[in-house]
């Protein structure tokens, strides 16, 4: 039992990341290796506060969120200007920095690590700021600024001649995607209580990455699936030990190349066959409309 | 002086090593637009294949050079088939043959834990007399010829690339694949030729990086410095990559001299100033998106 709490709280503390990311990914169009490097940004600043600064969990979590923000404004300014592969070359080395930063502040103990951190989350701490990130990301993408941010995606030179902002609203979903990174890894200091910079290695940013794709971009239901999916799979293959990773590995390659639009495919958990089936049972209005959003990249 | 001297020719020893590695990235992101991050599970292979070339089957050096080098052009070539080809008769997003990428290099370093195992492996000593005596300078025998070596390959490199055939055929794809395929070249054959090109020279600085370091399943990941030097030459630009990975060699040297733990640092330091600065490199290609 408790391990699969574990493992459970675990896939919590990867969705909230992969929540933030697929805004960024899925809903936004643009690519991060970088994301470790926010989760890093916002674990180390929980850390500080609860342990040093004697602060409440509640507030520093929130502190973490807001401070990663920030550092995304400073690398968005930078950086969101370049186009195609740049912008993610750059995520990549922001990642790295951040880590190797990490490893030099002796002070947080270094590449040794940064320990004696409270247990402060747990199961039903990490999915309650789950459920209340995934209702405000669903609130987001049906408000202006969503369809703002699909629009960018699906179009950057049409959005900008309607009046969108394409550099603010990119500015902006890439905070907001910091945020969710820098609570997650608020998260993550307080459930392992120690932390250490190769905890958040680019080998973690993949993995991100891999489960906003794998679950489906543009989709919230997708980063779901794939969060949840992508944690439990390699604790199911443990029993083959060394060649889980191979597999896992192997997985990844097939189902880019055979099922790319990932589990969900764009489709929301309401646009699923048995969702509207069982919807059209009770209001028959439903079956017309909900053309979903077609799940386009 | 001498000191300073000694210290250059370490940097160029190593930046001639992300040299033969940088050039593989460089060559795919010119013809396919996409960042190979399974390039460095090929190096990682090659290493691998040399050691074990001389430990079992007791061939010379040379020989088990020439033997990774042929591994690793096969395995770069498979990877292509495997992971990219699909993707590309598709026409599937870059992004997507990023992600199959880094599938492909999860796959390829947990295949090597899987089934060699995690443990540290190092090259047997190569040459008996290990420096040469230049004054008050030593130098190692075997950075003389990894210099050598690494420069003859990629002379060779820029010679086919250049005069021959299939070569300008490459340079026209990389240029316009549409075009070229309008005027008849091949471009799935010319795809497969540079990712041989890319995986040869990956094989002999997985040899040279095996020799100068030790050989272990997440080697692939020294790529990355070979990648940031790849950027910060310029992206899909030959001479870029050479140049850049260079310098980097020098800086880093020079860095590490200084103070060692700060190395990895200012590599990435370097790349992130790069792309604010100069996103596309000393002389890479104008990226500019044409509206």
């Amino acid at each position: 039992m408790e391990y699969y709490l574990t493992v459970l709280t675990l896939a919590g503390i990867n969705l909230m990341v992969v929540l933030g990311l697929g805004l960024l990914t899925g809903f936004t169009g643009l690519f991060s290796f970088g994301h470790a490097g926010f989760m890093c940004i916002g674990a180390y600043t929980s850390a500080i506060l609860t342990v040093t600064l004697k602060v409440p969990f509640v507030i520093a979590l929130i502190a973490a969120g807001l401070v990663a923000g920030a550092v995304s404004l400073l690398l968005g300014r930078l950086t969101l200007k370049l186009k195609g592969d740049y912008f993610l070359i750059a995520t990549l080395g922001f990642g790295e920095s951040v880590r190797l930063i990490f490893d030099n502040i002796e002070p947080l103990g270094g590449a040794r690590g940064f320990s004696g951190i409270a247990k402060n989350s747990n199961f039903v701490s990490v999915w309650i700021v789950c459920l209340i990130g995934i209702f405000f990301l669903v609130r987001l993408m049906n408000s202006r600024y969503g369809r703002n941010f699909t629009a960018i995606r699906e179009e950057e030179l049409a959005s900008s001649t309607i009046g969108i902002d394409v550099f603010k609203t990119k500015l902006l979903s890439l905070f907001i995607s910091a945020i969710y990174a820098g609570v997650g890894g608020s998260l993550y200091a307080h459930y392992m209580t120690f932390i250490k910079p190769s905890n958040f290695a680019l080998i973690k940013s993949t993995e991100f990455t891999i489960m906003a794709i794998i679950g489906g971009l543009g989709s919230i239901t997708g980063s779901v699936i794939g969060a949840l999916l992508l944690t439990i799979l390699p604790e199911v293959l443990r029993f083959i030990a060394d060649w889980r990773m191979v597999i896992y590995g192997a997985a990844v390659v097939i189902l880019i190349i055979v099922r790319p639009k990932g589990i969900a495919g764009g489709k929301e958990f309401k646009d699923f066959f048995f969702v509207v089936w069982i919807r059209r049972l009770f209001n028959k209005r439903l079956a017309k409309k909900d053309p979903g959003n077609g799940g386009k990249l | 002086m001498d000191q300073f001297l000694q210290q250059l020719i370490n940097g160029v020893s190593i930046g001639s090593i992300y040299a033969l590695m940088a050039v593989g990235y460089s060559l795919v992101y010119s013809i396919m637009n996409f960042s190979n991050f399974a390039h460095g599970g090929v190096i990682m292979l090659s290493a691998y294949m040399g050691y074990f070339a001389i430990i079992l089957l007791d061939v010379s050096f040379g020989v088990a050079l020439l033997l990774a080098t042929l591994g690793a052009t096969l395995i770069a070539v498979l990877i292509e088939r495997i992971a990219y080809s699909p993707l590309r008769k598709r026409k599937a997003p870059t992004l997507y043959f990023i992600i199959s990428a880094m599938g492909m290099s999860i796959l390829l370093e947990n295949l090597v834990i899987a089934t060699i195992g995690p443990q540290f492996k190092t090259y047997p000593i190569i040459f008996a007399e290990s420096t040469i005596k230049l004054g008050n300078l030593s130098i190692s025998k075997m950075d003389i010829f990894m210099l050598i070596i690494a420069a003859i390959a990629l002379a060779g490199l820029v010679f086919f690339l250049n005069k021959t055939r299939t070569g300008i055929a490459v340079r026209a794809a990389t240029y316009n694949a549409r075009a070229s395929q309008l005027m008849g070249v091949n471009v799935g054959r010319i795809v497969s030729i540079v990712f041989a090109l890319g995986g040869a020279l990956a094989g002999i600085a997985g040899v040279f990086f095996g020799i100068r370091y030790t050989v272990y399943a997440q080697a692939g990941i020294i790529t990355n410095k070979a990648f940031v030097a790849a950027v910060f030459g310029g992206l899909g630009s030959l001479p870029g990559a050479i140049i850049g990975s260079i310098l980097l060699g020098i800086i880093e040297t020079f860095v590490a001299a200084w103070r060692s733990q700060l190395r990895d640092l200012t590599t990435f330091a370097i790349l992130i100033a790069v792309l604010v600065l100069k996103p596309t490199g000393l002389m890479g290609k104008n990226t500019e998106d044409k509206a």
